[in-house]
Formats: C-alpha cells, structure tokens, sequence
C-alpha cells in the first residue's frame, strides 16, 4: 500500500484516504447517532427534571439542576444495590473464569467426542437468555422444580426452598446455622453456569497455542503435572486471564438482563443496573434513571482504573483483542 | 486434594529420568509423577461429567417439560423421564394464535426472523464496507475509531436504552420493528468490524492491486475479491449477529412492550412467564421454540463460530 502510493505519487494517497473516510461513513453514522450522542444526552437527562409524563413539554427545558442525583443517591436502597452489585460481580468474575479454566483444561487433549463436549459446554452461553431463565426459574421453583423435588424426596430436606424469593436463609451444617442470602447465591452460580463458557473458549483457544516444549523440557526434569501446571501453564495464562477478568467484570458489572428475568431484582438481587430500569419503567422518572446510570458508568471507571493502577502493571495483549 | 497422603515417593531423590521413554513396565514405581498422572486422569473424567451434565440437563429438562402436561408436572415434579401421557399439543398450544386460544407464538417467531434477519443484512453492509476500510486504507485517525468502537462496550447497555427510549417514544418509532433493527446493527457492528477486519488483514493484498491495475473500481474490488475470500469470516459474523438479534431482550421489552403484534419470541415468553393464566409447561415449548434455531444453528456452525470470535486470542 505504502510502496504503491510511492509509486504513483501523493494524490493516490488523498484517493485512498477519502475512500477510507467514505466507506467508513455508515459506521459513523450509525455509531455516531445511536451510541456516542445517546451517551452525550443521557449526560444532559441526567441534570434535568424530565419524567415519562412530562416528556413533551420538558424535553427541551434545558434548566440544570442536582435533584436527580441527590433522588439517586441518598434513596434508601442505593447503597445496597451498591454492594449487590460489587459482590455480584467479583464472585460472579471470579467463578465464571475458573470454572472456564478448569473447563478448558480437562478437554485440552484430544479424546474422542471432545467436538461434542466442547460444543455442549458453549450452550449455556450461545442460547437465549429469556430461555434459560426461564428454565432455571422452573427448576428452582418450590412447587414445579425438579431441584426441590429431589430435596425433599430423596435428600430429605424438611420443606421446599423457594430459592429466587428467598432472601435470607439458614444453611445447617454439622450443627451450625449459617445464615445465608439464598437468591443471591442462586442468580450468582446461575451467572458462573451461563458465562464460564465465554472464559473456556478463550482460554482453551491459548492453550492450545502454548508452544509444548516449555512443558515438555519440565516433564525431562521430572516436574509432576501438577507442578507442571502451576509453573508452567498457568503463567503463561496470565495474559489471557486477566484481560478475562478486565471483560467479564464490565460486564457483570452492567448486568442487566439476568437479573431482572430472573428475580425482577427482588429478594436482595438488585443490582444497580436493575434500579435504573425501575426508575426508567417503574416511576417513569427518566431524569433520575439517567443519572443512576452515569454513576454506574462513572464506578466502573473508577475501579477499572485502579484494577489497571495496582493489580497489573500492564495487561500484555489486551491490545490484541 | 490432598497429594500428600498418597504419594508415598516424595522423598525418593528424583533422578532425572532417563531420556527414553520407559515402556509399560510389569511394576512401576510409585513416583509421584505417577499417582499425580493417575489421579488428575480419574478427576478429567470426573470433571467433563459433571460439566456436561450441569450444562446439558437445562436443556434436556426444558424439552421433557415441554411434552408433559402441567397436571402431571404438579403431581410429580422429580420424574426425569416421561414415559406417561407424552405430547406435542403443548407446542400446537403456544403456536396458535390468540384468537384461535393459543398465545402467539407464530408471529412472534415471525417478528424474531424478520428483526434477526434484517440485522444481519443491515450490519453486514455496514460493516463491511467499514472493515475493509480500517483494514486497507490509510487515512487519517484509522487506529483511533477502532477504539472508539471498542470503548463503547465500557458502557453498559441500560444508560444508552434512556436516550435511545425517549427519543424513539418522541418521534413516534418506539414499538416499530425498525427501530429496534436500528438499535441492534449500532450495538454490534463495532464487534462484527472488529472480526471482519481481522479477517481481510489475512487476504494478500496482491490480488486486490492485481484487480486495481485492470482497471477496476474500489467497490467492484470489494465485490468480486475481497467479498469472496472473505466469505468464511462473513458467514460466521452473519451468524453472529443473528444470534445475538434473535436472543436479545432489553431493548425489545423497552421498544415493544406495549404492542403485543410486534412482539419478539424472547419478549413474548419473559411477558408470559409472569402471568397465572398460561401453563409452565406451554411456555417451556415456548422456549423450546426460542432455543432450537440457535443450538441448531450453532452445532452446525460451531467451529466457524469459535474461529471467527477468538481470532486474535492466539497472541493472548
């Protein structure tokens, strides 16, 4: 490309450029209108005082003010939907890539029928969510669901466990009460279920590019594949790990659509994203909905930043994808 | 697990092992690489099981649900297998049309091709278009818009379905199928640029500039040489697309809600799932229906799927 624009002289190069710009011209459009001046606008909603009911008339009343904030954040419930979120998501991250790990690690060799284990194990992900909710809904349900079914039946437990409207309950173990938030565990290993296989794909996908001679010069020296693992492997997964961890807590962070298909964020599971929405559908307060919005966004920049400042000095190939 | 108890070779002086292979012999001695092998061998096996049933018994429970009548379900909610009063009626049921005492589902199912299908078609020509363009073209602020589209994933999904509500609600396009085709080809052509692109990248360059010099316009060379050796990445975008189209649910319940005609499959089963009145085990044919297309769709495709969406993890 370069050699040629030497050849033919710079005005190839303004051809080649206006052509770039030019086919490049939908995209921005498109971008442009529905997703950089959205976000632009729900900056400005955010300051005014618009409601779904006064949509038409407000829309263009452009008079500033900090109520939606003050609405958003000292609500009884802002706080708690904060650390919803957080424990959400850092479990919800952290289950998700080491069940894919551990996934992407027992189907690294060959064996027969490995295309079809590796193919069921991406279902989870690739099907429709509002399926799945659905079945998962149905299989915990205390009076439908095969899991209480079973517990009752044959693991004896006293009575059913309505798991996605229970918000606290209390786990005997050997003795002791443990008090526990059941739904919240519930819709935390449902998002570990349907997101390891997005871990599993990337990580099986380095695995299987590892070049073996590091593994196999350590297997000469008599290193176990245990140690093999921890010394040889998993380092060399580092990358592919933590740009993992950098995308899956984004978007556990954004969470929307589990949640709400599965509790409606009732039983102590709503997380900050669900709020929003029931500002937005529920009181129809568009303003405050945008505001809570923004500093979702604003938080997750603010713990992206430090995840980059003190956990990882630079995340090698998160330029690569 | 506990290595430790079983492996009685740890003090042994490891000698290193000798650069043959040793053949199988009668009495192997028990290293520690040996117990190691053989216990993470069992655990392997162990461990796909358990991942296959956890991953696959959603599903299988779905379709047993979906052929037992709800009074069978209510009465024997364990049974695993349905041997009893097996039948299809339940997906005649969800299929039919209100009027005829079904809910819907046709149209749904309708709504859900048509918007799936005119995404794909809508961000293919997009996309194209502008990965050819960061792919093969210099031109100024190339490498910076290829952030930018990648920047807006930070955003989560609920702060642009606010403006995007209003402003739809304000000029009259919220509940209309278009608007929500609209909203999908803007959420995901910075993926599908970012996976078409990596492909061309690999198309050599030689046969374009071969075309050029016969005379032949960018968009004819996009056309008839680029186009066609891209066809494998195309393919696996298109599916792509459709799938993420035919499964999506906030912007189809904050766009369609209010017009039951226009109803996605997705919006139409979630709608339906709250209310008393229809059967569980109705709407679990619904999903059934909504499942199918896409698991079909992906165990006939699946490795072009997974190539296309990890192209670049390689470099990790």
């Amino acid at each position: 490309m370069r050699e040629r624009s030497g050849r033919r002289g710079p005005t190839l190069a303004q051809q080649e450029a206006r052509a770039g710009i030019a086919l490049l011209s939908p995209t921005l459009i498109v971008v442009l209108f529905m997703v950089v001046l959205p976000i632009l606008w729900t900056i400005v909603i955010a300051f005014q005082s618009l409601r779904l009911r006064n949509l038409r008339a407000r829309l263009f009343d452009f008079q500033f003010t900090l109520g939606n904030f003050d609405t958003v954040l000292s609500s009884s419930g802002f706080l708690s939907a904060l650390k919803v979120t957080l424990i959400y998501s850092i479990v919800g991250t952290t289950l998700s890539i080491g069940l894919g790990l551990i996934a992407a690690l027992v189907v690294r060799q060959p064996f027969r029928g490995r295309t079809f284990v590796r193919a069921s194990m991406l279902l989870p992900y690739v099907a429709p969510v509002v399926a799945v909710t659905f079945v998962w809904q149905i299989m915990l349900s205390p009076e439908l669901g095969v899991v209480n079914a079973i517990g009752t039946d044959v693991l004896g437990w006293s009575e059913a466990i309505p798991f996605l409207e229970q918000r606290n309950g209390t786990l005997n173990i050997l003795g002791f009460s443990l008090g526990v938030p059941t739904a919240l565990i519930v819709v935390i290993l449902y998002q570990a279920w349907r997101y390891f296989p997005f871990s599993f794909l990337f990580i099986l996908a380095r695995l299987q590019a590892l070049p073996g001679e590091l593994d196999e010069a350590a297997r000469v020296d008599g290193a176990t594949p245990l140690q093999r693992f921890w010394r040889i492997t998993l380092p060399q997964l580092q990358a592919v790990i933590a740009l993992l961890t950098v995308l899956r807590f984004i978007w556990t962070f954004n969470e929307f659509d589990d949640i709400y298909l599965l509790t409606q964020g009732g039983a102590g599971t709503e997380v900050v994203s669900v709020r929003v929405f029931n500002y937005l559908t529920g009181r129809g307060d568009i303003g405050a909905a945008a505001a809570l919005s923004l500093v979702l966004a604003l938080l997750l920049v603010v713990l992206l930043f430090l995840y980059f400042r003190f956990f990882v000095g630079r995340v090698e190939g998160a330029d690569s994808i | 697990m506990s290595r430790t108890d079983l492996d009685t070779g740890v003090d042994r002086p490891r000698a290193p092992e000798p650069a043959r292979r040793p053949a199988r012999r009668p009495k192997p001695p028990l290293s520690r690489e040996v117990v190691e092998t053989r216990i993470l061998g069992v655990l392997k096996w162990i461990t796909i099981a358990f991942f296959l049933v956890a991953t696959l018994f959603p599903f299988y429970y779905m379709v047993e649900l979906s052929i037992r009548s709800i009074e069978d379900v209510a009465l024997d909610p364990g049974a695993l297998w349905p041997p009893r009063g097996a039948s299809l009626s339940a997906f005649g049921d969800v299929l039919r049309s209100v009027d005829d005492g079904g809910q819907g589902f046709l149209i749904f199912l309708r709504n859900s091709g048509l918007v799936a299908l005119a995404s794909v078609a809508v961000t293919l020509v997009v996309s194209i278009l502008g990965a050819y363009a960061i792919a093969r073209l210099q031109f100024f602020g190339r490498r910076q818009v290829h952030f930018l589209f990648l920047a807006v994933y930070l955003f989560p999904a609920i702060l642009l379905a606010i403006p995007l509500f209003v402003f739809f609600t304000r000029i009259g396009l919220r509940g209309s199928l278009f608007g929500l085709v609209l909203v999908y080809t803007s959420q995901i052509v910075p993926v599908t640029i970012h996976m078409l692109r990596n492909y061309f990248e690999t198309i050599p360059e030689g046969l374009e500039e071969a075309a050029a010099l016969d005379g032949a316009g960018r968009l004819t060379i996009i056309r008839k040489v680029s186009l066609p050796l891209a066809m494998p990445a195309i393919m696996a975008t298109s599916l792509f697309v459709f799938m993420i189209a035919w499964n999506e649910f906030l912007f189809a319940l904050l766009f369609l809600v209010e017009n039951r005609e226009n109803w996605t499959v997705s919006l139409g089963l979630s709608q339906l799932a709250g209310s008393v009145e229809v059967a569980k085990t109705t709407l679990m044919a619904g999903s059934v229906i909504l499942t199918v297309p896409i698991i079909v769709l992906f165990f006939a495709t699946e490795r072009l799927l997974v190539e296309g969406l990890t192209a670049g993890a390689e470099k990790g």
